[in-house]
């Protein structure tokens, strides 16, 4: 299957565009559990008026957050599929920028050291384009992501060692959550990464806030881990946006790689309630969009 | 827990009279604000040409669509979606934004610290929660773009809004001391060891 280019750039521009408006049904549903649930008068009354916003960016046709993000682009290559790489990274770019600027969006991104903003979402590095292979056959698939700062910034790396144990991993995740507090716009999807290198662990933490609600970690491990650290976070009191509640996570998922004898890393990344995704799948039948 | 209506600016006793819990609608004026705003403000020493005095600003950097000057863009920009960002990292400005340009209140989510609750109560000011990531909704409680300042550093420009029934936001920090992310946060601190012992792990 040989890939259009044209059509990869179109893609791109659109699942920016999309992600920012109409948040995935995984979301949707698990904002309706907590409601449900949710025994605080606060808490309550927070989570009806962000269903309600999903409601109003649908019907007004505007962002859900005025947070634009940093934008993020997932591709996952599978067999027999053509395609020149760095014409790919090339075609996402551009499709980024345009949604920038023809939308327009705000773009959120600078420079790290002259804060200087280009005003097309992009700089050194950015979009984030990661790029991985699948055993599907005849598919390409473009997941975006624009990841809100509030939460990016509840970002944590511990390399605990050995000795501090499974109780090491486990506490540095409350702890973070404690400290995180509103400022990650609760309720959240805790990503945590268990093991692997310091890179490799962060990454892992940013696939597991990323992950569909309700799926759960293929390391019988790490779903254990995903149980009793839900409840855990869940037990605290710290609410939606901090003000109190039993709402202060729709999950916690865990993602793990297996490490070295001296290691045992643990990061924690954050997505905030404005848990927004989009995607596309390229096939010879044409490109399907969804989440 | 109080319901206020107030037409901007406000005066030091209305501030006074906020308590924790309570709930306020706003009029007429709205200025937005953000990190760069204020690093140029009182790191770079850049002054407005904005009358902040005795208003609200709300931390945000909004999505705006750049147009010709109108009756109804004056500031040559219409509004796509405003709302709000995390207060925290602006901890620090606090007590100059009310010091030296008299702003009385303050909207953003997740709260403020030590220094701007000791602000707060020094010289008359509070902190109004509005909810994170529910920008959709707040956008229509902004009826226009009014004036723009320090453009250079768009989107974290200083903007004047004209707003219309803009809340109800919660009051979270009042110029009494109270804080209401406080109650949270001790409150959630005591439950850690029960948290943890819960998973086995015992202090």
């Amino acid at each position: 299957m040989k890939i259009d280019l044209d059509a990869i750039e179109e893609t791109a521009k659109l699942l920016y565009i999309r992600a920012l408006k109409v948040l995935p049904d995984d979301i949707k549903e698990g904002f309706q559990r907590l409601d449900a649930s949710e025994a605080d008068a606060t808490g309550q009354s927070i989570l009806a008026t962000m269903i309600q916003n999903i409601t109003v960016a649908e019907d007004t046709d505007n962002l859900l957050c005025q947070d634009t993000g940093i934008p993020i682009y997932n591709i996952t290559i599978g067999r027999s599929v053509e395609v020149d790489g760095i014409d790919l990274k090339t075609a996402i770019r551009k499709g980024c920028t345009r949604a920038t600027q023809e939308y327009p969006l705000r773009s959120s991104v600078v420079h790290p050291v002259t804060r200087e903003n280009e005003h097309t979402s992009c700089g050194r590095r950015v979009p984030v384009i990661n790029v991985d292979f699948s055993e599907a056959d005849e598919e390409l698939v473009i997941e975006m992501i624009p990841k809100g700062s509030g939460s990016e910034n509840g970002s944590f790396l511990k390399m605990c060692i050995p000795a501090d144990g499974v109780a090491g991993v486990k506490t540095f995740v409350i702890d973070k959550v404690l400290e995180a507090g509103g400022k990650v716009c609760p309720p959240t999807i805790v990503g945590v990464g268990v093991g692997g290198t310091a890179d490799l662990c962060t990454k892992l933490a940013k696939i597991a806030a990323t992950r569909r609600l309700g799926s759960v970690c293929d390391d019988a491990e790490g779903a254990k881990l995903e149980a009793e650290l839900s409840g855990a976070v869940n037990s605290l009191g710290i609410g939606p946006q901090g003000l109190g509640g039993d709402s202060t996570s729709f999950a916690v998922h865990v993602e793990t790689a297996a490490t070295h004898i001296t290691m045992n890393p643990v990061a924690v990344n954050i997505q905030c309630h404005s848990a927004r995704r989009a995607r596309a799948t390229f096939t010879p039948s044409g490109i399907e969009i969804g989440v | 827990m109080a319901d206020h209506e107030f037409t901007m600016p406000v005066t030091e006793d209305d501030i006074r009279k906020l308590k924790i819990g309570d709930h306020v609608v706003l009029q007429d004026t709205l200025f937005g604000i953000r990190d760069a705003t204020q690093i140029h403000m009182f790191d770079k020493g850049r002054e407005t040409r904005l009358d902040l005095d005795g208003h609200a600003v709300i931390h945000t950097a909004p999505n705006v669509k750049k147009v010709p000057v109108s009756n109804s863009c004056p500031a040559g920009y219409q509004s796509i979606c405003i709302g709000t960002t995390t207060s925290a990292r602006m901890e620090r400005f606090t007590r100059p934004l009310m010091e030296r340009n008299g702003v009385r209140m303050i909207i953003g989510k997740g709260g403020l610290g030590e220094n701007s609750a000791q602000a707060f109560q020094d010289l008359g000011g509070v902190y109004l929660a509005i909810i994170g990531g529910t920008a959709a909704l707040e956008t229509t409680w902004i009826e226009q773009i009014v004036d723009v300042d320090m453009d250079d550093l768009n989107p974290e420009s200083l903007w004047h809004f004209r707003i219309k029934d803009f809340g109800p936001l919660l009051v979270a920090m009042d110029a009494h001391g109270g804080s209401l992310y406080d109650a949270v946060r001790t409150g959630a601190q005591n439950k850690r060891a029960a948290a943890l012992a819960h998973m086995g792990i015992e202090g």
